[in-house]
Order: structure tokens, then C-alpha cells, then sequence
């Protein structure tokens, strides 16, 4: 299990990234690119030529790819924010619900039905260790079943 | 005569909710519970709307980028547009300031030594659009209409750390109040808490809900919200999932009422109270503390 930095008392919770200082410096590039998709022909812009339009900001090549392959998890540890990312999502048609979803590796359908039948469970993830190391895909299962009758 | 506080509203900002209005599905199975559980409220704030609303919430990466990062904002604008977050704007009226005010406030809150940030250029989103429309309903006439009373926005971030304490929030909101008794005239004013409860939008932890913590919040901040003003940002974040830290700003509106004053005072009537899960990804809140007669 990693040890807890110091300062960051937050280090030690599963699943979840603490948008500070640290990540902010690390993600300042795309997530100032994520804020250009909130005009209109921005998006159609960058719709229309992705990649020509991500070469324009000084992001790295890991943080383009990642948007590219829309992988909000990978985006999220090279410095994204969610409400940043989530003109990304806007730009795609996407909801709040379908881009948190997206994260947990959890089917559209199956995220929606354990929101709707009271959400993940707080119990079983609160600590890393908690989550056998660090496996989201069982603390996922676990939580699944807890949250479900 | 001055202008005094009459009541606090609290509530969750989801947009979602936003989305459901103005698309007109508020009358589906999904939306039906949620809708109702503010049915009461908007009968009293029907009866009960203020001269102006001081209005705490956050920006979620709309008008502030990573370029400034204010902790506490205060728009002082004659009016404030309503933002194009990404899916195009809101179809609601732009928001009306009250510019005399707000710079009143902003003048006697410094002088009590919270260094706040003054905008005059603000475009609104969710976070104080979702609220009015919850409370209000969707005025007549979309865009061109107008909301029933003026606005002031107040911004916190609660974006990138390191964001401000519960018990910074909860005395910041004692210092609002008493600038708003010191403005010389007769106003009734409103202070909403918005955001929460819990909730987490990011990571394989996304979906996150604990209706205790929530419930035992909205406990703490009807009868001892001097206590709820020590809970860490951790702890927070532990237990509310990390975007629950939106929570802080319900205390900047408990701290604006009078049994927090200086000179005391009974404590607040409860009005409404509603809790509901889910709006989407988020567990809603709701409270309406009016003060005593």
C-alpha cells in the first residue's frame, strides 16, 4: 500500500483523486483546453479534426491521447478536473451521469440501476486498504452487490 | 430601518435538474419524487419572495479557469448572463445584480478582514441557475423573462485545493449578516446555501452516497451548526465523496442567521425539509430555515 504523502490526508481514500496544487500545475494545459469547448465553434472545431486542434495547446503526448481514446480515468490522473473534462463530455452529447459512469467501469445500464437503487455505498470505500490494494474491479463487484437488493 | 436577513435556503445544484426542467420531463417517473419534494417550497417562497437573494455557490470551471482561483467571489454587476457550460446556455433569463448591495457587503466583509474578490464581469452557471429554477420555476417568457427578485452571486471554490475551512466558511457567513444589518434600507434578504449533499463525480469511487452522513448534516445545521463547522475536508470527502465538499457553503448561509449573531438569538423555524436519492449521480438536499417571528 503506498504511503500516505504528507499533507495530503486525502491520499489514502480508493478510486478517487484530489484535484490539488499538484495536479492542477501537472493538468493546467488540457484542462485550459477543456475550457475553450465551452464556445460553440470551438467544439465544432475540434470535432471536426481532433487531433490538429489538441496540437494547438501544450499539453503531453499521454494527456492528447487521452482525450482522444476519452479515457476520463487516465485524463484525471495527467491533471484533469472533472468539471473541466466534462466540456469534453458537453462537446460529445454526453451527460454528468454517462462521463462518472465511465469511470467505474460499469456497464451505462448497470451505473444508472445502483444510482437509482441508492448510489455506492460508503461502507467498503472509505480506505485504500479496503479495496485489497488498490483493485477497483473488485472493490467494484463488492460495492455492486452491497448496493443492490 | 436596514435591511435584514429573513431566511436561509439550502439546496443541491445538480444539473441534471437543470436539464429536466428545460427539457420538460419533470413529469417522468425519474423526476416525479424530486419535483414534489420542493412543491412546498416554492408555495412559501410564492408568498415569501425577498427583496434580494444572496446566493452562495460555486463556479464549476465556468467563469474561472485555471487562470484566477478567487476563494470567495462577490459579482457586483448590474446583471450577470447565463453561461454556455457546453451544452449551450440554459434557456433562463439573465440574472439581475444589486450592485448597491453587493458592494455594500463587500466593503463591511473586508473591513472584517475576508479578503474577497470583486467581479464585475460574472457569466452564472448551474450552480445558480439550478437553484433559482427549483425554487421558482422556470419564469415566463425563457430568456427574455426575468427571475422574480435580484441576485447577488457569491462564488467559492471548492474546485482545486487548498478550498476554505467549514468554520472559515461558517464565520464568513456571521460577517455577511452583519454587513447586510448595516445597509440602510429596508430590504428583505434571502441567503442560499447551494451544492451537495453527497456526491462523487470522478474515479472508479464515482456513485458514491451516504444518506446518513447527509441526514445527520442536515441535523447539525438546523440545530448545532457550530459543530458541523469542525468536520475536516477529508472527512468530507471520505464520507460525502468529493464532490460532498460542496457542502462548506451551506455553512456560509447558517452563519448569516441570527442565533449565530453577536447578539444571539432563538433558533430557526424549519420551514421545509427534503432529502432525496438520486438526481443523476448526486443525493439532493433541501432546507428551508426561516428566522423566528
Amino acid at each position: 500500500m503506498a504511503e500516505k504523502p504528507a499533507g495530503k490526508p486525502y491520499a489514502d481514500i480508493p478510486g478517487t483523486t484530489i484535484f490539488d496544487a499538484d495536479q492542477s500545475r501537472m493538468g493546467y494545459h488540457l484542462n485550459q483546453f477543456c475550457m475553450s469547448l465551452m464556445q460553440a465553434e470551438n467544439r465544432e472545431r475540434f470535432l471536426a479534426d481532433e487531433r490538429a486542434y489538441l496540437d494547438e495547446w501544450d499539453m503531453s503526448k499521454e494527456q492528447k491521447q487521452a482525450v482522444l481514446d476519452r479515457d476520463m480515468n487516465r485524463m484525471i490522473s495527467l491533471g484533469g478536473n472533472i468539471y473541466f473534462l466534462a466540456k469534453i463530455g458537453a462537446t460529445d452529447g454526453k451527460s454528468f451521469q454517462q462521463m462518472a459512469g465511465s469511470m467505474t467501469g460499469m456497464p451505462e445500464d448497470d451505473y444508472r440501476a445502483m444510482m437509482v437503487a441508492g448510489g455506492r455505498s460508503p461502507d467498503g470505500n472509505r480506505y485504500l486498504h479496503e479495496w485489497d490494494g488498490g483493485n477497483h474491479k473488485e472493490a467494484d463487484e463488492q460495492s455492486d452487490t452491497e448496493t443492490r437488493p | 430601518m436596514s435591511a435584514h436577513v429573513t431566511a436561509t435556503v439550502y439546496t443541491s445544484h445538480v444539473p441534471a435538474i437543470g436539464a429536466a426542467i428545460d427539457l420538460g420531463r419533470t413529469d417522468e417517473d425519474y423526476w416525479v419524487p424530486l419535483f414534489e419534494g420542493y412543491e412546498a417550497s416554492r408555495a412559501w417562497m410564492a408568498d415569501n419572495t425577498p427583496d434580494v437573494i444572496f446566493l452562495v455557490y460555486n463556479d464549476h470551471a465556468t467563469a474561472f479557469s485555471l487562470d484566477f482561483i478567487p476563494t470567495f467571489a462577490i459579482g457586483t454587476a448590474a446583471r450577470f448572463p447565463v453561461a454556455d457550460e457546453g451544452w449551450g446556455p440554459r434557456p433562463v433569463p439573465d440574472v439581475v445584480g444589486h450592485p448597491e448591495l453587493a458592494s455594500h457587503i463587500a466593503q463591511e466583509v473586508i473591513l472584517q478582514d475576508f479578503d474577497l474578490t470583486i467581479v464585475n464581469k460574472l457569466a452564472v452557471d448551474h450552480g445558480l441557475t439550478v437553484p433559482l429554477s427549483l425554487l421558482f420555476g422556470q419564469p415566463d417568457g425563457g430568456p427574455a423573462g426575468r427571475w422574480p427578485c435580484p441576485v447577488i452571486p457569491f462564488a467559492v471554490n471548492v474546485v482545486q485545493y487548498p478550498v476554505p475551512s467549514g468554520r472559515r466558511c461558517l464565520a464568513l457567513g456571521q460577517a455577511i449578516r452583519r454587513a447586510i444589518d448595516s445597509y440602510p434600507e429596508d430590504l428583505n434578504v434571502q441567503v442560499w446555501g447551494t451544492g451537495g449533499m453527497s456526491h462523487q463525480l470522478q474515479g472508479p469511487r464515482a456513485g458514491l452516497i451516504n444518506s446518513e452522513f447527509d441526514n445527520a448534516f442536515l441535523d447539525g445545521l438546523i440545530a448545532a451548526p457550530r459543530h458541523l463547522a469542525d468536520i475536516p475536508h477529508v472527512e468530507y470527502i471520505r464520507e460525502a465523496g468529493s464532490e460532498g465538499i460542496e457542502l462548506v457553503m451551506w455553512l456560509i448561509a447558517r452563519g448569516a442567521m441570527s442565533d449565530l449573531s453577536d447578539g444571539g438569538g432563538s433558533a430557526p423555524e424549519v420551514r421545509h425539509r427534503f432529502y432525496h436519492v438520486p438526481a443523476s449521480n448526486t443525493a439532493v438536499g433541501h432546507l428551508v430555515l426561516e428566522e423566528p417571528a
